[in-house]
């Protein structure tokens, strides 16, 4: 069974560190992530802003790169997302929409492929810290990943959960948004940052590194020393642990 | 203050405005938390509540898509109940109407229960136009009449104020000083309204739901205004926008389930009225004559369109607003049309039409779907906002730096070796500015990002400059897989093809 790493281009270029926690982890259950090179972007920056030529010039790459693939497992509900917009991209374009409907079917988010494919809840995992977490809009929300990653922190070992105020409130990253009303979105990500605050959490973790590169960047301004995580580098560094 | 927003020309600009406004952002968050959190708990008091919304979305869904017929069963059914039913295309005609109907009566003054279609028609203006006083009835609406403004929220329309503020406005009218006291100063109101309801020569509504099967109009409010306005004056207009049809009393239960609720967390509006025709012999009071205008300005343009026809689903809850951050940092007026917030957003493009003029409200938004999520009959507004920003770039009022840009975006992303040199050039240009792992420059594109944070800068190697390292040293200590999960994931597989994709 072919299992594909959608890194996506955030995480390839800024959080390598996600992806690697990602192959080791499922490594430990016999699960050996593959790597079409060929992968770029989901192309949500281009569909959001509604340039949907350009989306769908991108989302042909990613179709292509996982054309062979039995699952592909991403670090971010937003972009797994997208995918589900596929199938309206290329709604004229029957060869791809065949693509686009499988990848759908077949592609699933970090967190989602651990509990509900592999059946994986309690990876023996230790982190002794108060956590925090945010669940990332497009992941929860649209996606629906809403009890998967509750459910993996209560099984790690000496984690103290803190839970986030008004945690279900976007962080106001929003992809192009936050340049474009780049004082709304600044507005909305130092609220997100007063009730991390509040929940007097050490570590934030999240699914999703877009949303958590705009948090940890609105904490580092503010000298604040919340550390920000993404749950498969928490689990991979909690298993290490223990 | 008004002045100023009036004269900002971009949300971006009416935005700021909001943003360095403490009084207003307090008082939004305020309302608005408290109404949200209303709403989530009787939610969840009620049960099965996606159930509830999926029922007031189909009952939509089919009153729309059969409206022709609705509305024909409608006017039919008000129509032998006495009422004088017209009909107005643009809002130009539905004032010309509303005039014509209070010149006939010689009217002087008009009082006004909440109407947001009066507010987009802007009646008050052309009644105080041709001499005839026009008065607000709804605490907030008359807050905002007397202000000057336009409302900030749909149903809560001086959400936008305190009651210091409050308290000054009506101080000013009383010619006293009256104390910043709720219970005062609604008193104050409603003692000068009641001589304004004896006075008036015709009340006029909005109308919450038309009932098809009766020719019935229903009226949902907290205050006993619009029960008032329906009952004192002689004459009644009702401006109902032309898809506020649903079928039954039966389906007015769900949307009487699902309006209070989503609006402010009551499990019942305070006063419901159905109104069925004018006063009959027998009954003590009501309107001698009651028209109803029934109202399209735009509403009929959505018809048919399969991306948009869902926005005349809309029961006008405000739900969509009190869960929406980012109105609750720039309030209402930022959004610069009748409506606000995300169902705003969309709305007034699409009932205007007019993609150039409001090309950028749709990106006054994070696209974080918390209006779907409270939507009482689940309009998909964050697809919307998505359908919009593509309707601006087709019609050719796209940005031209961002048409570069996106064009840019397309050629590195289509392919991985163009992503990989960007991605190095991206790595050669951190070493440069980054100091500490962060980029701190305000300037070009990092201005607005870094103004509020600091840019990661790019780790020397990417996912990709170690995947065959990773790869090597993870094949060595990889074990076989567990029985039970292969035969798990085999399950997936197999469900899939048998044509149920997950999610």
């Amino acid at each position: 069974m072919k299992v594909s790493l959608f890194i996506t281009c955030l995480s390839d270029a800024f959080y390598p560190r996600v992806g690697e926690a990602m192959v080791r982890l499922l490594a430990r259950y016999g699960v050996h992530l593959e790597f079409p090179r060929v992968q770029t972007c989901c192309g949500q920056p281009a569909y959001n802003s509604g340039y949907w030529d350009e989306a769908r010039a991108t989302a042909r790459t990613i179709l292509d790169a996982f054309d062979d693939s039995d699952f592909v497992v991403c670090p971010s509900g937003s972009c797994t997302y997208m995918i589900h917009h596929y199938p309206d991209l290329f709604k004229d374009d029957p060869a791809y929409l065949k693509k686009a409907e499988q990848l759908q079917s077949k592609a699933f988010e970090f967190t989602q492929f651990l509990v509900q494919v592999l059946g994986v809840t309690d990876l023996g995992a230790s982190f002794p810290y108060k956590v925090t977490y945010h669940p990332s809009c497009h992941g929860s929300r649209l996606l629906g990943v809403k009890d998967e990653p509750m459910e993996l922190l209560k099984h790690v070992r000496g984690l103290q959960f803190k839970p986030l105020p008004f945690a279900n409130d976007c962080c106001g990253f929003g992809g192009t948004f936050a340049v474009k009303m780049a004082d709304i979105s600044g507005a909305m990500v130092s609220e997100k940052v007063d009730h991390i605050k509040e929940s007097e959490a050490e570590v934030l973790v999240g699914l999703d590194m877009a949303c958590l590169m705009n948090i940890a960047g609105n904490l580092r301004y503010r000298n604040e020393p919340v550390r920000v995580m993404h749950l498969a580098e928490l689990l991979y560094e909690g298993v290490k642990e223990a | 203050m008004s002045a100023a927003r009036g004269q900002a020309s971009s949300v971006k600009e009416r935005a700021d405005l909001a943003l360095n406004d403490e009084f207003l952002r307090k008082a939004v968050k305020f309302t608005t938390e408290r109404l949200r959190s209303g709403k989530i708990q009787a939610a969840e008091q009620h049960g099965n509540w996606d159930d509830w919304r999926e029922r007031g979305r189909q009952i939509r869904l089919h009153t729309i898509a059969h409206l022709d017929y609705y509305l024909n069963e409608f006017t039919n059914n008000a129509r032998a109940n006495g009422v004088h039913v017209h009909f107005a295309q643009t809002g130009a005609e539905a004032v010309q109407i509303s005039l014509q109907i209070a010149q006939s009566k010689s009217a002087k003054s008009v009082v006004k229960s909440k109407s947001m279609v009066s507010e987009e028609l802007h009646l008050n203006h052309a009644l105080e136009g041709v001499g005839i006083e026009a008065i607000e009835t709804d605490l907030g609406e008359y807050i905002i009449q007397l202000a000057g403004e336009t409302p900030s929220h749909i149903i809560i329309p001086a959400i936008h104020k305190n009651r210091y503020q409050i308290a000054d406005l009506l101080s000013k009218e009383a010619g006293e000083e009256l104390a910043p006291d709720t219970t005062i100063l609604a008193g104050f109101v409603r003692k000068k309204l009641r001589e304004k309801f004896l006075e008036a020569d015709i009340g006029m509504t909005g109308c919450n739901f038309a009932i098809a099967e009766t020719g019935s109009m229903v009226l949902f409010e907290n205050e006993g205004n619009a029960r008032m306005v329906t009952t004192v004056p002689k004459t009644q207009i009702t401006l109902m926008g032309m898809e506020r049809i649903i079928p039954s009393w039966t389906d007015l239960e769900v949307m009487a389930t699902l309006l209070p609720r989503s609006a402010t967390g009551q499990k019942l509006t305070v006063y419901m009225s159905g109104i069925t025709g004018p006063k009959r012999s027998a009954d003590a009071d009501g309107p001698e004559e009651m028209h109803i205008i029934i109202v399209d300005n735009g509403r009929s343009n959505q018809l048919g369109n399969p991306e948009f026809q869902e926005l005349l689903n809309c029961i006008r809850c405000g739900a969509c607003l009190n869960a929406c951050p980012v109105y609750r940092h720039i309030g209402g007026h930022a959004y610069g049309g009748t409506y606000s917030g995300p169902i705003g957003a969309v709305l007034t493009p699409s009932l205007q039409s007019n993609v150039g003029e409001w090309d950028d409200i749709a990106n006054a938004s994070s696209l974080c779907g918390a209006c779907y999520e409270a939507c009482p009959v689940k309009i998909p507004l964050h697809d919307m906002l998505v359908f919009l920003r593509r309707r601006k770039v087709e019609a050719g009022y796209d940005n031209k730096m961002e048409t570069i840009g996106m064009k840019g975006f397309a050629a590195v992303a289509g392919k991985s070796k163009r992503l990989i040199t960007a991605i190095k050039l991206g790595q050669l240009g951190t070493k440069l500015v980054a100091r500490d792992g962060g980029i701190r420059l305000k300037i070009g594109p990092l201005k607005g990002w870094n103004t509020y944070r600091v840019l990661p800068s790019l780790p020397s190697k990417s996912f990709r400059d170690q995947w065959d390292k990773l790869q090597q040293e993870v094949k060595q200590d990889t074990p076989a897989m567990d029985p039970a999960m292969k035969a798990r994931m085999e399950a997936f597989q197999q469900k899939r093809q048998g044509g149920n994709g997950h999610g």
